[in-house]
């Protein structure tokens, strides 16, 4: 009994004998004094509908097709007033409807199905609900002209409210339906067959943020193939774990908000807190570093996880693409160090891809915990300088960590030994080849000359 | 034998086996040449990638080869082959000038040494260049070969130097300051850049592609030329054979049509990458 009420409401609260009957989610509504008188009944409905589980998939298959019974036999009639003396009271009731509803190809005037599938239905969440609870207009047949939309917030009070107050709320579909999936057929988020179930999400928001339409629409990009294709993707879609991100581990679900609003999770300032909930220790890793410390400090030029990273295109760090793509993401800042790498035998061997790889800017300075080379816990303070360097190259000793992953041949006062050696290299390069060149094309002009007025003498000496 | 004096007439209607033929370069010398070619367009093939690897077409060879790892193999590669090639030289001078105590190899008219003449000839040969003086006459060779040999001479041994000092940098890190590690880079790459330019634009222009010898000189292939071109380019060193006698001693076989035609598909397959590479070198240099 225990273990069939488990599964039918999800997982249990851990508060007290109630709440044992509550999800998650209703444990906190009640605590918030919010829920409903439905939603306070709905678990005694989950209780009553336990009870019923054992019978309900034979009753179900039965009365799935009752309505064809119904219209196709007289005969059949007394079978069904049969059936319904053995369905308890609450059933009996849909049996009504799904006499007409059951019927797979059952439209109303203006061409959408009405069709139910009773069996899916029935073991669905609401299967428990009868159908005026959401269609309350509708009390007889002839059904009236108009029927109105059902409103999930009669129920749903919270999810509605905080709905209203996001990106979606203008949404024109019907908002719970484009996500939850086909009101009658929702099922818990626990629960594989869910459209919100985490292994779904993505598809699920996928079906408009993964067309090209949306981008037109709202000047919002593509991001569904991006997601797939990242690390959260392939966990998710590959390997089937159900902690890798999801939508709605970073956007939230009901009260997802713009990039824009300091309230959201994905606003810049409040990324490194979203990601840090799944990768808490790099959050305090990063926290702890020059760049983490200027965005609590309210810099928001400063990088996020997402600067670096990215936002949905997330990629193995060790990856060859993301190290490529990396540098110039740091240097868009750090212009002056840029140009300086740009000029390393790091960066000219980097710039190349393949499978071997040069140090990138965090391979010597760290990735999270960014630290000024005057901080001794920073790998590029003096005395780490040899540990950093060992990390490529064997045998590096303190000579060789004299190297100037940064020196600038131009600079005079920083580097006066690169700058006289690359003055002389430029001064021998232009010297001889303007020299030569000029030796080159004076020598062309006279040669040339020389041969035509061979040419001419022996034409003169022949004729 | 009817046939091969057949033979004999065809090719004497070909400019290239008529009349007297005399050696210049031995089989070991052209050898090393084809050798050197090869190599240093290798390595500035895979060298000039790295140089200018920001620009479109480095990045597009470097992942036709498989990225950069497999550029600075075969970087490597060339160097190695390379170096082997300047050690067999090395040894060759020491065992012919100091071993065997040879004749013309450290000075005279043979060497590869500059002297006064070759400085004499410059400005003689600039002044003829402007037409204010008759045109110098020149020995075995002349001042802006020797110029070349010892560009590539001092080149490998700089470019080389400062390849292996990045290639083993913490063991050179033992004997040099740290500054130099910096500076080899720097060096390794203008000189690199200027042997490029250098071979690319003022060698060919110089050796192969002056009217005297355009399209292409022969003879480093072949290893001889016509008595007619010796006596034209180089008619100091022709008129000293003839005086000691030792003309008829440097006589060599007229080369054989397949000779010639393999030679030109070699020399102008390392000509056309040489251009290729200047004009791709160019236009990364001034963009």
């Amino acid at each position: 009994m225990k273990k069939a009420l488990e599964s039918a409401i999800g997982k249990p609260c851990e508060k007290d004998a109630f709440s044992f009957l509550l999800g998650k989610e209703d444990c906190r509504m009640a605590a918030a004094g919010k829920m409903t008188i439905c939603s306070i009944a709905q678990p005694l409905r989950w209780a009553a509908r336990s009870v019923i589980e054992n019978l309900s998939a034979g009753i179900n298959l039965v009365s799935g097709t009752a309505g064809t019974l119904i219209r196709t036999s007289v005969l059949s009639v007394g079978f069904v007033g049969l059936l319904l003396a053995v369905t308890p009271a609450h059933l009996r009731a849909e049996t009504d409807c799904l006499a007409c509803h059951a019927d797979k190809g059952l439209q109303d005037s203006s061409g959408h199905s009405v069709s139910v599938d009773a069996q899916k239905f029935g073991s669905s969440i609401h299967g428990v609900l009868k159908c005026g609870d959401c269609h309350a207009d509708i009390k007889d047949y002839p059904h009236p002209d108009h029927i109105a939309q059902v409103e999930c917030k009669t129920c749903h009070a919270e999810p509605s409210s905080q709905l209203a107050g996001s990106v979606h709320s203008s949404s024109k579909d019907h908002p719970c339906t484009s996500c939850h999936g086909d009101a009658h057929s929702i099922f818990p988020k626990t629960d594989a067959r869910s459209a919100v179930y985490p292994l779904n999400i993505p598809r699920t928001c996928g079906a408009c943020h993964g067309t090209e339409g949306m981008a037109k629409k709202h000047g919002l990009p593509s991001v569904y193939p991006l997601y797939m294709d990242s690390i959260h993707g392939f966990a998710l879609s590959k390997e089937g774990l159900l902690v890798a991100a999801n939508c709605q581990s970073c956007h939230g679900s009901h009260h997802i908000l713009s990039h824009k609003d300091p309230k959201s999770p994905t606003y810049k300032a409040n990324i490194p807190t979203t990601c840090g909930t799944c990768h808490a220790k790099i959050n305090v890793d990063y926290q702890g570093g020059a760049h983490g410390k200027a965005v609590a400090a309210g810099n928001l030029k400063a990088p996020v996880c997402t600067d670096c990273h990215t936002a949905h295109a997330i990629l193995q760090p060790t990856e060859s693409a993301f190290r490529m793509q990396s540098t110039p993401i740091c240097g868009s800042c750090h212009k002056d160090k840029l140009s300086t790498y740009r000029d390393t035998f790091h960066s000219q061997l980097g710039s190349l891809g393949g499978y071997v790889e040069t140090a990138r800017c965090w391979d010597c300075h760290g990735a999270h915990e960014i630290l000024p080379a005057s901080d001794p816990r920073s790998p590029i303070a003096k005395g780490n300088l040899v540990v950093t360097c060992s990390g490529c190259h064997k045998g590096a000793n303190l000579s060789f960590v004299q190297y100037q992953p940064h020196a600038n041949a131009h600079d005079r006062k920083l580097n006066p030994a690169l700058y006289f050696v690359r003055l002389f290299m430029n001064l021998l390069l232009a010297g001889v080849l303007t020299f030569f060149v000029i030796h080159t094309i004076l020598w062309l002009i006279r040669a040339r000359v020389d041969q035509i007025k061979k040419k001419s003498a022996q034409g003169e000496k022949n004729a | 034998m009817p046939d091969l004096e057949q033979a004999a007439d065809r090719t004497a209607e070909q400019r290239p086996a008529v009349g007297r033929h005399f050696m210049r370069f031995t089989r070991a010398q052209r050898y090393l040449h084809a050798v050197l070619f090869t190599t240093f367009l290798g390595l500035a093939g895979t060298g000039l990638p790295l140089r200018f690897s920001e620009s479109i077409w480095a990045r597009g060879l470097a992942s036709a080869v498989g990225g950069f790892g497999a550029i600075l193999f075969f970087h490597k590669l060339c160097a190695i082959v390379l170096t082997g090639a300047f050690l067999v030289h090395v040894k060759d001078i020491f065992t012919r000038g100091i071993l065997h105590r040879e004749k013309g190899i450290f000075w005279g008219s043979t060497s590869m040494v500059a002297n006064w003449k070759d400085v004499k000839d410059l400005f003689g040969h600039m002044r003829w260049f402007l037409g204010l003086g008759p045109k110098p006459q020149f020995e075995r060779y002349a001042y802006w070969e020797k110029f070349d040999y010892w560009a590539v001479f001092w080149g490998m041994l700089v470019i080389g130097f400062s390849g292996y000092a990045m290639w083993f940098a913490p063991f050179f890190a033992h004997f040099l300051p740290g500054w130099a590690l910096n500076a080899v880079l720097v060096i390794h790459s203008e000189e690199g850049l200027l042997a490029i330019l250098f071979i690319f634009s003022i060698h060919f222009v110089n050796t192969h592609l002056r009217p005297d010898s355009f399209p292409m000189d022969m003879v480093v292939f072949t290893g001889v030329e016509s008595e007619e071109e010796f006596k034209h380019k180089r008619s100091l060193e022709y008129e000293r054979l003839a005086r000691q006698g030792k003309l008829e001693a440097r006589l060599g076989e007229a080369p054989q049509t397949w000779q010639v035609n393999f030679s030109k598909v070699i020399g102008f397959t390392a000509i056309f990458i040489g251009l290729t590479l200047l004009v791709l070198t160019l236009s990364a240099y001034f963009s």
